[in-house]
């Protein structure tokens, strides 16, 4: 390979790389630190990860977290993945009033969602729990899971379903053996998004939990807005470790999507 | 167009489960549309009523049907917050387009063509991180005995106080969206005819000539889209002001957050604030679909 010359864009962005793994790699020292100031290195210690493993609230909350997570994003998968062929399928009146509602929560702002749903659960009065959480969650999940998978069926051939059918494939046959596993890369991919932000979700969380669950980032944001707290520091660890496997398994989806595409 | 009947009909116990009918628009669009419909729309609707009954408070009677709630937003106390609001957005966005336009150049026309996807997701890979984490990683760099301090203290300079200001707040803003801006912008350069650049320098256009006269004009709509996307997302972010700004940094995500969490219980003037922030918006995703490049938003 030829030497490149050190141009002004190459070293601006290794900066800027800097910029972005260094609150990163601050965290993870510190969660090594001895000491319970972030401003002096105290020596080498792992006691904050024991003290993160013996926390029963914090593992608890990482608990609800993941219900609240994999139940809605695997009811999600199948409503998203519905209503993205049924949008590419199918022509009806109101088609386009659907559409925009089904972008609605990619657009409304967390906190106006959550204001939302807040006022109706009341109005209907219904009790705030896990369960209120997950049916919020539910909103966003689909909504991108259906886009994620609407983008992969914009880019298949249709010629395969219809040569399905000319062949005495039944629609539902059709739809099972040639179109699904055509999309499952996209189903995945959109799983894994909608896995990661409904992880990640703090306002509607905390609007639809009442007293009944307490996910993670509820328990994180109390936590941190009193100061320092070293133990969250090696929580953040595992959690970018597990976030970093997500991101690889999701470039794999990706990879494995686009051999995929490129076989038929 | 009608399927062939097919010599040896194959009835499988997927077609007896489910007949033809089963998959119509119906069983495809009807649970996704309800739900949405029920826990969305339906709320959105309810909380524009709200809005328009002035004073409402939990568990008190209200009165009738007004603008007070509205008119309560145009009091200088919280215009003020409003404008701070859009300051933050104006300038994270700013500086998001600023610091990610070189590296989203970067790794579209000049990065080594082999290792090009893998140094665009780990630009990006912070994004999988919980981005309470990355803005509480902030707060130790910029606490007063924090990281920052002490490596200013290292080459003789004075410790600040930076956490609980402004500039934290930006910086927080900043870091969490940049990742967004340089994957549209990137999305956005990639599809850049390099071939014009070519016949730009072979007719005689210095780089600077060729950069403002092709580059620019031709990514303008992805531009466009990355800031109105990040204009969006930062106008209404809630963790980064809360955690980085402190008091002074009250935002319109904080101001709804404190009307119904918080103590002051007011529902109709929370429910005129999020009609706003709504309405604001609906505004620039108007503007994004007019001017900017849609496609490029999706491919991202």
């Amino acid at each position: 390979m030829p030497s490149r010359p050190v141009t002004w864009p190459s070293l601006f962005t290794a900066l800027m790389y800097a910029f972005m793994y260094f609150p990163i790699i601050v965290l993870g020292a510190y969660s090594f630190s001895d000491s319970r100031y972030s401003a002096s290195w105290g020596g080498f210690s792992l006691r904050w990860y024991r003290a993160l493993f013996s926390d029963r609230r914090l593992l608890a909350a990482l608990q609800d977290s993941l219900v609240i997570a994999i139940v809605a994003v695997a009811i999600s998968a199948v409503l998203g993945t519905l209503m993205a062929i049924g949008l590419a399928r199918h022509r009806f009146p109101g088609k386009g009033l659907y559409r925009g509602m089904s972008y609605l929560p990619l657009i409304i702002p967390d906190i106006a969602i959550a204001v939302a749903t807040l006022v109706f659960l009341a109005s209907v009065a219904v009790p705030l729990s896990l369960g209120t959480i997950i049916a919020a969650h539910m909103v966003f999940c689909l909504a991108y899971i259906a886009v994620v998978v609407s983008s992969r069926i914009q880019r298949l051939d249709p010629n395969l379903e219809e040569a399905a059918l000319d062949l005495g494939a039944t629609h539902t046959q059709a739809m099972l053996k040639v179109l699904l596993p055509q999309l499952a890369p996209g189903i995945l991919a959109g799983c894994l998004l909608a896995f990661v932000l409904s992880m990640d979700d703090l306002l509607i969380s905390s609007f639809t939990a009442g007293g009944g669950a307490n996910p993670l980032p509820i328990e994180i944001f109390s936590r941190v807005r009193t100061g320092v707290k070293p133990d969250i520091n090696a929580l953040s660890v595992m959690l970018i470790l597990g976030s970093a496997l997500l991101a690889g398994l999701a470039e794999y989806v990706r990879y494995w999507g686009d051999r995929q595409r490129q076989k038929i | 167009m009608t399927p062939a009947p097919s010599p040896t009909p194959a009835v499988t116990w997927t077609d007896r489960l489910a007949p033809r009918r089963w998959l119509g628009p119906v069983t495809l669009l009807g649970p996704a549309g309800v739900w949405l419909l029920v826990l969305l729309v339906l709320p959105t609707l309810l909380i524009l009523e709200i809005s328009l009954v002035p004073g409402l408070r939990l568990g008190q009677p209200s009165g009738g049907y007004g603008l007070g709630n509205y008119l309560q937003i145009l009091q200088p106390v919280y215009l003020r917050v409003i404008g701070r609001s859009v300051a933050f957005a104006v300038g994270s966005t700013a500086l998001c387009l600023l610091l990610g336009f070189p590296v989203a150049y970067w790794l579209a026309l000049m990065s080594p063509q082999r290792w090009r996807n893998l140094l665009l997701v780990a630009f990006i890979l912070p994004l999988w991180t919980s981005s309470l984490l990355r803005a509480y990683a902030w707060t130790t760099i910029l606490r007063p005995s924090g990281v920052l301090n002490a490596m200013l203290a290292a080459i003789g300079l004075p410790a600040q106080n930076w956490l609980n200001t402004p500039t934290a707040v930006f910086i927080g803003l900043t870091y969490s969206f940049l990742p967004y801006m340089v994957l549209i912008l990137y999305a956005s350069l990639e599809k850049l005819d390099t071939r014009l650049l070519e016949a730009a320098a072979d007719l005689g256009a210095t780089p600077r000539q060729s950069f403002w006269k092709i580059t620019v004009p031709q990514t303008l709509p992805g531009i466009a889209a990355a800031s109105l996307l990040v204009f969006i997302s930062t106008l209404s972010d809630f963790v980064v002001p809360t955690l980085l700004g402190g008091a002074s940094s009250m935002n319109i995500s904080r101001l709804i957050y404190n009307q119904f969490l918080g103590p002051t219980r007011a529902w109709g003037f929370g429910s005129a604030l999020s009609m706003v922030l709504i309405l604001a918006v609906s505004l620039a995703i108007a503007l994004l679909i007019r001017y900017g490049d849609r496609n490029t938003i999706t491919e991202a």
